[in-house]
């Protein structure tokens, strides 16, 4: 069996700020990580190579710099590492990113011996695009079904068995075949630490095959920018809303000030 | 593709240095230069005030459709317990502004086993027509079969835009959908706007955890998706309207499922409606402690307001995970909501912006808190709270 782990590199997004000086965007020191919700996929997919016996495939479509991520999930006990890079897979939207990562698990799986005995697993959705959408639109690309938000999860010979999380009044118990795409909560479990060994075996033993353009032979109207129905028309910093006033004085002047406040703008 | 500067136009003024979220472009010896963290966006081109920036896509992409074919807006509902869920009315209240613009009629589409009775009751939200699909599996939702029947319509039906509700369930199909239509899909949009030269639907979302707004366009295909958060736009008023009504029933059975629901767990049913909510009480990390937060319940009740908090009130156990707001958590829209010692980082700020009246309580005057706040008090909580909650008794009393 082959578990496949889609992963992302993204800014520590609490390190983005604007300088209000300048109002432009800080970018100094910004930190690059694995998507936080992709290292419980990782974790998912170890688990399941404990439990089950798997291969472990990390695959990453990104910049060069997305190696490092990929190291890390090498480092964390996954068996393979692929990275898609080309300038030409460069300003996907989720359509294109969804086609060339299906390209790259195709790939993977022609020289395996049993086409359908595979998982694929996301993170429920990125921190920075925060769109959730790569994951069903993986799915279809590889015409498997899809359980997305997942908390829980047990696999029974062919059968996966998965607690879905929609809402906090209701969980929901699927069970679908494998071949099958999941993407999973944050709550599903606690990503393990990397062993000194697993470091080490990540940047000798192990390596991050890199994927380009040649070798993945896509339709070039369906990657990179070509691919993509959505454009970034602009990118603005929001405005600010409102007038602002701030109340001073003693607490009692303070509260009698804001009461007054909210009353004529007809809230109290 | 490609991106060029030309040098002869460029005076290197530094605009599109600062347009870029993707530190993609720099200044060197006074002219601007393209470096490899290009993402090749275009956001750069806008703020060219020269003209000097250029992209060139392979043509050959482009295979024309006949834009002209699309009309129409639709609103996809879901549902949950035969109740539908409210951002459906949000989406038809926008939806019908959008329809307006381009003269086109607007749609409600839903899926399910129980709503004839119920369709008199949606067509006060303003809609022209209402396709209802009906099956008796469709009272619990399937992920294989919105998307198959669903995807069906469009095709058939050429709507232009097609918003759905950026919940779980919305985000579990709408992707899926516009996979197979090969349509372009934005997410959580905040902001839908049209373009009335190209009929382009403007889809503004905050990007970069909301410090950036980014506007999407799908310039070159149709359907434009789009989902949307609840709470963002408001339902319509209902009145009476004369809407077309059409019933498509599928025989749709159990065995035809990829994925099957073997068990539904009914937890405790949330009391907290945050979402709803006209006004909300939050604390943050100034709070202090899980003692401290009686506090701010009791302010949270003489206002008759629902109680919320930041993520790390969450994370201390102050508070139950349901009340979170923010970018893992809730986003609300509230008429006024009170800040008490958070200090506003931009996840949850996200969570929280589009409410009406902000007021913010931190000791911090640097605190982000304060640049979306219409009302900030610089000072320590614990003496302020207990004062306001006298106050707020007292002006209670005096109606």
């Amino acid at each position: 069996m082959k578990v496949f782990v889609c992963i992302k590199q993204v800014p520590g997004v609490s390190e983005v700020r604007i300088d209000p000086k300048t109002n432009t965007l800080v970018r100094e020191g910004i930190p690059s990580i694995i998507n936080p919700y992709d290292k419980n996929a990782i974790e998912l997919a170890l688990t399941i190579k404990e439990e089950n016996g798997a291969e472990v495939i990390a695959i990453s479509m990104g910049p060069p710099q997305a190696e490092e991520i990929l190291r890390e999930a090498l480092s964390m006990g996954v068996d393979k590492a692929f990275l898609l890079t080309d300038k030409a897979f460069a300003g996907a939207d989720t359509l294109a990113t969804s086609y060339t990562l299906a390209l790259a698990i195709k790939r993977i799986l022609k020289s395996a011996k049993n086409k359908k005995d595979y998982l694929v697993i996301l993170g429920a959705q990125a921190i920075d695009g925060d769109t959730g959408q790569v994951g069903p639109e993986l799915a279809e690309e590889l015409d498997i079904p899809q359980i997305t938000y997942v908390q829980k999860f047990e696999l029974k010979e062919n059968k996966i068995i998965v607690e879905r999380i929609f809402r906090t009044e209701e969980v929901v118990i699927i069970e679908t075949q494998l071949p099958a795409l999941l993407s999973v909560l944050r709550e599903i479990n606690i990503p393990r630490f990397p062993t000194m060994s697993g470091i080490v075996d990540a940047y000798t033993k192990k390596e991050v095959i890199s994927l380009d353009a040649n070798e993945l032979k896509p339709d070039k109207r369906k990657i990179g920018l070509n691919g993509s129905m959505t454009e970034v028309w602009k990118i603005f910093i929001p405005e600010r809303k409102a007038e602002q006033i701030i109340i001073k004085g003693t607490n009692e002047e303070i509260a009698q000030e804001l009461c007054r406040n909210l009353k004529n703008d007809k809230i109290l | 593709m490609s991106i060029f500067i030309d040098d002869e136009l460029c005076t290197g003024c530094g605009n599109c240095v600062e347009n870029c979220a993707f530190s993609g472009i720099e200044i060197i010896d006074n002219k601007a230069i393209i470096n490899e963290n290009c993402s090749f966006c275009g956001a750069c081109l806008d703020g060219c005030p020269v003209n000097a920036i250029l992209i060139e896509r392979e043509e050959f992409k482009i295979e024309k459709i006949d834009l002209s074919q699309y009309r129409g807006v639709w609103v996809i509902a879901e549902h949950y317990k035969n109740i539908v869920h409210p951002v459906a009315f949000q989406l038809l209240g926008k939806g019908g502004e959008l329809a307006k613009e381009l003269g086109v009629n607007l749609t409600f589409v839903i899926l399910g086993a129980d709503f004839d009775d119920r369709l008199e009751d949606f067509s006060l939200y303003g809609p022209d027509k209402i396709i209802y699909i009906k099956s008796p599996i469709l009272k619990q939702y399937y992920s294989d079969l919105y998307v198959e029947a669903l995807s069906d319509l469009i095709i058939k039906k050429k709507p232009e835009i097609i918003l759905i509700g950026a919940t779980p369930t919305g985000r579990d199909f709408a992707p899926r959908v516009a996979k197979r239509l090969n349509a372009g899909l934005t997410a959580d949009c905040t902001g839908l706007e049209i373009d009335q030269n190209t009929r382009n639907l403007l889809q503004t979302r905050p990007t970069f955890g909301g410090t950036l707004m980014a506007t999407i366009r799908t310039p070159n295909s149709r359907p434009q998706m789009a989902t949307v958060r609840p709470g963002i736009f408001q339902s319509p008023e209902r009145m009476r309207k004369k809407t077309a009504i059409r019933k498509i029933e599928y025989n749709f059975k159990e065995e035809d499922l990829v994925t099957k629901i073997i068990k539904v767990i009914d937890k405790e049913r949330s009391s907290v409606n945050l979402e709803e909510a006209e006004i909300i009480v939050a604390g943050g990390r100034g709070v202090g402690s899980k003692e401290n937060f009686e506090m701010i319940e009791e302010l949270a009740e003489v206002l008759g307001a629902e109680l919320g908090g930041s993520r790390v009130t969450v994370e201390l156990n102050w508070l139950d995970q349901d009340r979170q707001i923010g970018q893992t958590g809730k986003t609300v829209s509230p008429k006024l909501y009170i800040a008490c010692g958070i200090s506003g980082a931009i996840q949850h700020l996200v969570g929280m912006q589009n409410s009406e009246i902000i007021v913010a309580i931190n000791k911090d005057r640097k605190a982000p808190i304060f640049n979306v706040a219409h009302y900030g008090i610089v000072g320590d909580l614990h003496e302020i709270v207990p004062v306001l909650i006298e106050e707020i008794k007292k002006n209670k009393n005096k109606e």
